[in-house]
């Protein structure tokens, strides 16, 4: 099939509210600066002998590089930096953000992936020198206000999850997981059981196999009964002394709440395993239910989900752990102690301190008393304490919303998709775009494209690139993969009506428009600074090194 | 991408695999519907020759611009050949599912296993 490069008239989008056409390619006499800069590398750019500064004099005598590095251990050419002038360096990066999609330009409804608004007063809070600043090797006695952060924000976690014990450590959702997974293995394996299995349900979150695997374990796939729910005949047929844990994500990733999850935790516990939850749900039931009250064991959280942190990009992230009590003698260290400051050494009461406390780093296994949190310590996750500077935006976020607050985002968020998904069926996508499980959701939903597929030629992957052309970021495609077709919608709590309105009117018109003519989707996008990408070629011959020239 | 279709000479299981039978031999490769559900295929990871697999589990893996899934043994048996055209050139598993995209070529431990088998028919009914 060929690639249109021009779009016939009867193909443009009509604006919003009007009649009048909109081309959805810009007339080629018209062209802004990012169309103009071209697919370049910094290093394309500016000529040899352009710089971005000029170095002051130093101030100290200059020595001969001779005398401080000899000749053999210098490369013999100069490295090739970019050379250009700082306006160079601006544009080039700026027209960069600019052809990006992100969450400070639009709608962002990614599927399990919670794309809520980042408040600008954590940015501030983050900011300040005392944060911004604070180095990783400062030493505890004079880093007490950034330790009374973390120990604070440990406790708002065990308060959100109902388990008593938290790690900050993990950079992600994926490292906490993993967290999450050694220390069932570790609690197992003191106990002198060797447990191999990790049931996994089809609709836990995508992570969670490749965790197992990275842990050393075993992956034992759960059913999922006609409601989205676990199939209960299926998990007590598995459920047996080989399974080391059940890993959950309730609502699942079908944007389901699992109303068996008692049911469920009584038949892994009876088995001896351990219940773990995967947080990357959690902005569903902040402040309504909690992890702990549902029977599970260990829970991690995404702190760049549920409790705002920029990300897509690849990190920073962070992905805390709550345990319960038979489980925290394996939590990594070290551990932050909290002490009264009359107590803290003794005699004379510290001058250090913060607010009344005194707050050390424990780092050896030895230094905890017995069964206390650390003392059978699985080691240290990562280097320093994990990524400071989102304790303190999601501190920020906890403690600025209080427990009413984050009560008001899940429940908003869960109001938001449900609605989102009342209006597209009052528009009437449901011919083609089916819900795949049940009649409402939690705080995301999975729409079906088996029919869309069969009935028009339209695939989920051309509806997501289409929706590109209205302006809005897909969400999830194919996932969960027991869906056919799957889109994976969470339009979370941060975004208005209007926004969730025109999201809905857009796939409406994405689908009358497929009806009349399907190479229109097929082709998708047309406005973007690329077009439709390879794929496959992608990923069977990846270049990921350019050639400096 | 080639058209839906499903031989009639073939024997097919319920996750979408077929078998061509020929005598205590069988080769091995996924249908129509598979290679359509996973997408554009970019890799596929074989198992060594001389391995054994075992009817209704996991033998191999194929990666498509989805998803990385496992491939079920329709039948029991030892490896006796790979596809090797598939290392450099997965994409016949979407273009030619059935000849050009075969996966492997397995000595059968128990050639009565094919009686559990679907033919076309009763495969291409499950599909609907």
């Amino acid at each position: 099939m060929s690639t249109p490069t021009s779009i016939p008239e009867e193909r443009l989008l009509p604006a919003a509210g009007g009649s009048d056409p909109r081309p959805l390619a810009a007339p080629t006499t018209s062209v802004n600066p990012i169309q103009r800069d071209h697919a370049t590398t910094i290093f394309e750019k500016g000529a040899p002998g352009r710089r971005s500064f000029v170095a002051p004099d130093s101030g100290v005598p200059e020595v001969a590089l001779d005398e401080i590095l000899p000749a053999k251990l210098r490369r013999a050419t100069p490295a090739r930096l970019p050379e250009v002038t700082e306006s160079e360096l601006v544009r080039h990066y700026v027209r960069l953000s600019r052809r990006n999609f992100d969450l400070d330009t639009g709608f962002y409804p990614l599927g399990s992936c919670t794309m809520k608004h980042n408040p600008r007063l954590h940015e501030r809070v983050t900011a300040l020198p005392g944060h911004a600043r604070l180095h990783p090797l400062q030493s505890p006695e004079r880093s007490q206000g950034a330790l009374a952060l973390m120990h604070g924000l440990e406790r708002q976690l065990a308060e959100v999850s109902g388990l008593p014990h938290v790690c900050l450590q993990p950079s992600a959702g994926s490292h906490g997981e993993l967290a999450g997974v050694l220390l069932a293995r570790a609690y197992h394996e003191a106990r002198g059981e060797t447990r191999t299995k990790v049931l996994t349900p089809d609709t836990a979150h995508g992570t969670n196999p490749a965790t197992v695997t990275m842990a050393g374990l075993e992956v034992v796939k759960v059913a999922t009964n006609p409601d989205g729910g676990v199939d209960l005949d299926d998990l007590r047929a598995k459920a047996d002394d080989q399974v080391a844990l059940i890993m959950l994500t309730n609502p699942n990733t079908l944007g389901i709440f699992d109303p068996n999850i008692e049911e469920i935790a009584s038949i892994v516990h009876g088995v001896g395993g351990v219940l773990y939850y995967d947080g990357a749900n959690l902005n569903a039931i902040m402040g309504i239910t909690r992890p702990g009250d549902m029977g599970f064991d260990i829970v991690h959280f995404n702190l760049h989900k549920s409790f705002t942190q920029p990300h897509g990009g690849g990190g920073p992230g962070s992905g805390p752990i709550a345990v319960s009590d038979r489980i925290s003698p394996y939590l990594p260290l070290p551990v932050i102690r909290r002490e009264p400051l009359a107590s803290a050494n003794g005699n004379a009461p510290a001058t250090e301190g913060f607010e009344g406390f005194r707050y050390s780093l424990v780092e050896h296994a030895d230094a905890v008393p017995e069964g206390a949190p650390g003392s059978k310590s699985i080691g240290k996750l990562r280097g320093f304490q994990g990524n400071y500077g989102c304790f303190v935006r999601s501190y920020t976020y906890i403690t600025s919303l209080g427990a009413e607050g984050l009560r008001d985002a899940s429940e908003i968020a869960v109001l938001n998709a449900n609605y989102l998904l009342a209006k597209l069926q009052e528009l009437g996508v449901r011919e083609h775009l089916p819900l795949a499980f049940g009649t409402r959701c939690m705080h995301e939903f999975v729409l079906s494209g088996g029919p869309m597929k069969r009935e028009l030629g339209v695939k989920t992957l051309d509806l997501a690139k289409r929706l590109l052309d209205h302006g809005f970021h897909p969400p999830t495609v194919y996932f969960p993969l027991l869906v056919d077709e799957a889109l994976l919608v969470e339009p979370v709590e941060t975004e208005a009506k209007e926004t969730l309105d025109a999201f809905a009117e857009a796939i409406a018109e994405i689908l009358r428009e497929a009806v009349e003519d399907p190479t229109i989707a097929q082709n998708a996008p047309y406005s973007t600074p690329v077009r439709r990408l390879d794929e496959a070629k992608a990923a069977k011959q990846p270049v990921i090194r350019q050639p400096l020239g | 991408m080639a058209d839906a279709s499903y031989p009639e000479d073939l024997k097919y299981h319920p996750e979408h695999d077929w078998a061509r039978v020929d005598g205590d031999t069988a080769v091995f490769g996924i249908t129509w519907y598979a290679q359509d559900a996973l997408g554009e295929v970019v890799f596929f990871d074989p198992p060594e020759v001389g391995a054994t697999v075992t009817k209704d589990e996991s033998y191999a893996e194929i990666e498509s611009v989805k998803a990385v899934s496992d491939v079920v043994a329709p039948l029991s048996g030892e490896i006796i050949e790979v596809n090797g055209v598939l290392e450099d050139g997965p994409e016949a598993i979407n273009e030619d599912p059935y000849d050009g995209g075969w996966l492997v070529k397995v000595r059968l431990t128990d050639t009565s296993e094919v009686e559990a088998l679907l033919d076309r028919d009763a495969y291409v009914a499950t599909l609907s």
